[in-house]
């Protein structure tokens, strides 16, 4: 019987922008992306691709739904998921979904999942890179009365249960769940694959599937957000760094530990 | 009034955390507050003086629910329905953040995760959280109750006052819903010397540093100033060295008195753990890179040809 695992991916925008050519737009609360720089899947979210396609390499019968909500999704960027391998692409997209907060993410996506099947295991990402919050997946477990396990860097497929690596602070749990059950990836599962040419051509061809709030029984006014955003900037930095300047580079470095020493730093 | 339950943790020695310290800071900052806190255990020593209201012991919990957290997320809802607090104060630690949002979405409650303010408003609580991986930061209004709230270490200083708290004991009805996950066993790393989060002087290591062989120029150094080895994600991921090392947003928060970043650009991810440090020196031989705006410090170089006189330099005066 094929195992059906369903990923949950964001768009974020890229979290490699250099932090000088991050702007705010304050009017309107939101961030400016940088000319010409693209969003992208959430880091942790394709380290959660990354967690199900070695299921399926370990040699288990499995079908990866990726499911994403939002608004103004960029394809390139939406369907990296597929060509490193997932077989689906779910996407509820609504220009409301822009501004509600985690506690509407969550319930439209327990029911897109609840609405498009069964299921065996949900997969999610670590944080997102752009609220940074890391708990919509947590959320979901609740709302879903499901099992949950966060920080998860290794998993085995057992015939009803899974065998889990769970990062703690110097070092990991060992954990048995049953199935279905709600995990979050973290990156020490290791770097998510490259898309290779035959994985690019595939997903070029695939269509998402696309649920709307209506589909899924919702309003926007049923998503209020329960966190009011009032203001978003840029902090100011005020500090000013003292370049140490020696004849050449090695006596830099000693300078450099003088002045530290001057300081009483050291 | 201001009503709080502040959820505490213990240290190494069982004591109540210096972040829970904070915590209590945090929560005494508020207008007109009535603080409870929440401890599982005995009350300990440091509690009993805690400038608050009033303590309330919670049954520890089995090994089997390590990191798991089904009981105290079950035993804080109920304590939450009982007490009714307009606020409900978690750490920003693996428990806060795990137990936090699972109480706050299982009960429909507003959450903020990781904010480094709080104020009272007219209309409820206002908070402020580092976004967009620390380049942005958000502040929100929170209207309804209660709201659940994780805290930055950090963010507060711990206060000198000292209180006499009414001492009781919980006791949820123990129908605790797990939800069948079990922890079998927990592989954690001895660590000789200072942990990084406790240590004075900390240097980092980053992908500028090639490979791993570059760390034991580090772990000499931190050696001679009695201090800890850090690193950037970029050099774990690399596997040049354990992601217990990892320094940041998603890895340990320091603040030693000095911060030494080799071959470290400076993200804001990066920074967001070592940024309350004294002072920040950078090493780096890209003079542009974001390090430089956040040093006090730092020299434009190879570290291959900066750091091993820098070293000897300290070597010579520790002597
Ligand atoms: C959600 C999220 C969470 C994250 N959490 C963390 C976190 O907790 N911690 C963290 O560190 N990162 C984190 N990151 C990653 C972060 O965004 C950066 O990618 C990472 O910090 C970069 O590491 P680095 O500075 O070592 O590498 P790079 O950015 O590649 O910088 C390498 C630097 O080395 C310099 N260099 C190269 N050669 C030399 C030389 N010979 N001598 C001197 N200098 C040299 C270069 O000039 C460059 O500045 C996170 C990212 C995301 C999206
Ligand atoms: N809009 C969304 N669509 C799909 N998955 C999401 C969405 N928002 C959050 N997630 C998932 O939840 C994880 C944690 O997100 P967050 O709580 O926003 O930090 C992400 O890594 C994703 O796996």
């Amino acid at each position: 019987m094929t195992f059906r695992i369903v990923v949950l991916a964001k768009q974020v925008p890229d979290p490699e922008t250099p932090p000088s050519q991050f702007k705010i737009d304050e009017s309107t609360n939101s961030v400016f992306p940088p000319n010409g720089v693209p969003p992208v899947v959430n880091g942790f979210d394709l380290n959660a691709v990354e967690a199900a396609l070695q299921l399926r390499d370990a040699g288990a019968d499995v079908e990866i739904t990726v499911l994403s909500a939002g608004s103004e999704f960029v394809m390139d960027a939406m369907k990296k998921p597929l060509a490193m391998g997932a077989d689906r692409l779910v996407l509820i997209e609504d220009s409301s979904l822009g501004n509600i907060d985690s506690s509407g993410t969550v319930k439209i996506l327990a029911a897109a999942i609840e609405k498009d099947g069964p299921y065996d295991l949900i997969l999610g990402g670590r944080q997102a890179s752009d609220w940074d919050q890391a708990h919509v997946t947590l959320g979901l477990a609740e709302v879903m009365g499901l099992p949950l396990v966060s920080l998860v860097q290794k998993l085995e497929l057992n015939s009803d249960s899974v065998a889990l690596q769970r990062v703690i602070p110097d070092g990991y749990q060992v954990i048995e769940a049953p199935i279905p059950v709600v995990l979050t990836v973290t990156n020490e599962l290791g770097e998510p694959r490259y898309p290779n040419l035959r994985g690019i051509m595939q997903a070029s061809r695939k269509k998402p599937e696309i649920f709307t709030l209506a589909d899924l029984g919702f309003s926007s006014g049923d998503l209020a957000p329960k966190l009011e955003l009032k203001k978003l900037y840029v902090p100011e930095s005020n500090r000013q760094v003292e370049l140490i300047e020696g004849e050449d580079e090695p006596d830099s470095g000693k300078q450099l530990a003088l002045r530290l020493r001057e300081e009483k730093l050291i | 009034m201001t009503s709080i339950l502040l959820v505490a943790e213990r240290d190494g020695q069982g004591e109540i955390s210096q972040s829970t310290l904070q915590a209590v800071a945090a929560a005494k900052s508020l207008s007109d507050s009535q603080v409870t806190v929440a401890i599982e255990g005995d009350a300990v020593k440091s509690g009993a003086s805690l400038a608050v209201e009033k303590i309330v012991t919670l049954s520890p919990t089995d090994s089997g629910d390590a990191g798991i957290y089904d009981k105290a997320t079950y035993d804080i809802t109920s304590l939450i329905s009982l007490i009714n607090p307009d606020l409900v104060l978690f750490n920003k630690s693996d428990f806060g953040s795990v137990v936090g949002a699972r109480l706050a979405f299982r009960s429909d409650y507003a959450f903020a995760a990781d904010c480094i303010e709080i104020s009272s408003t007219v209309t409820g609580l206002s908070v402020t959280r580092p976004v967009y991986g620390g380049s942005a930061l958000a502040e929100f209004e929170i209207a309804s109750t209660p709201a659940i709230v994780t805290l930055r270490a950090g963010a507060y200083e711990t206060g000198t006052d000292t209180g006499s708290p009414i001492i009781e004991a919980f006791n949820s009805d123990g129908s605790v819903v797990g939800q069948g996950a079990t922890t079998t066993d927990t592989v954690a790393e001895a660590r000789d010397g200072v942990r990084l989060e406790d240590a004075n002087f900390v240097v980092s290591g980053g992908r500028g540093l090639g490979g791993p062989e570059p760390f034991s120029l580090l772990n000499e150094l931190a050696d001679i100033l009695g201090g800890a080895v850090g690193a950037s994600r970029a050099a774990c991921d690399a596997g040049w060295i354990d992601h217990s090392y990892q320094v940041g947003l998603t890895g340990k928060s320091v603040n030693p008195d000095v911060y030494i970043a080799v071959g470290i650009s400076g993200a804001s991810q990066h920074m967001s753990g070592c940024s309350s440090s004294r002072a920040i020196v950078a090493i780096n031989k890209d003079g542009d890179s974001n390090i430089f705006k956040e040093a006090r410090f730092g020299v434009v170089g190879d570290w291959e040809k900066v750091l091993p006189s820098f070293l000897a330099t300290v070597r010579d005066l520790k002597a």
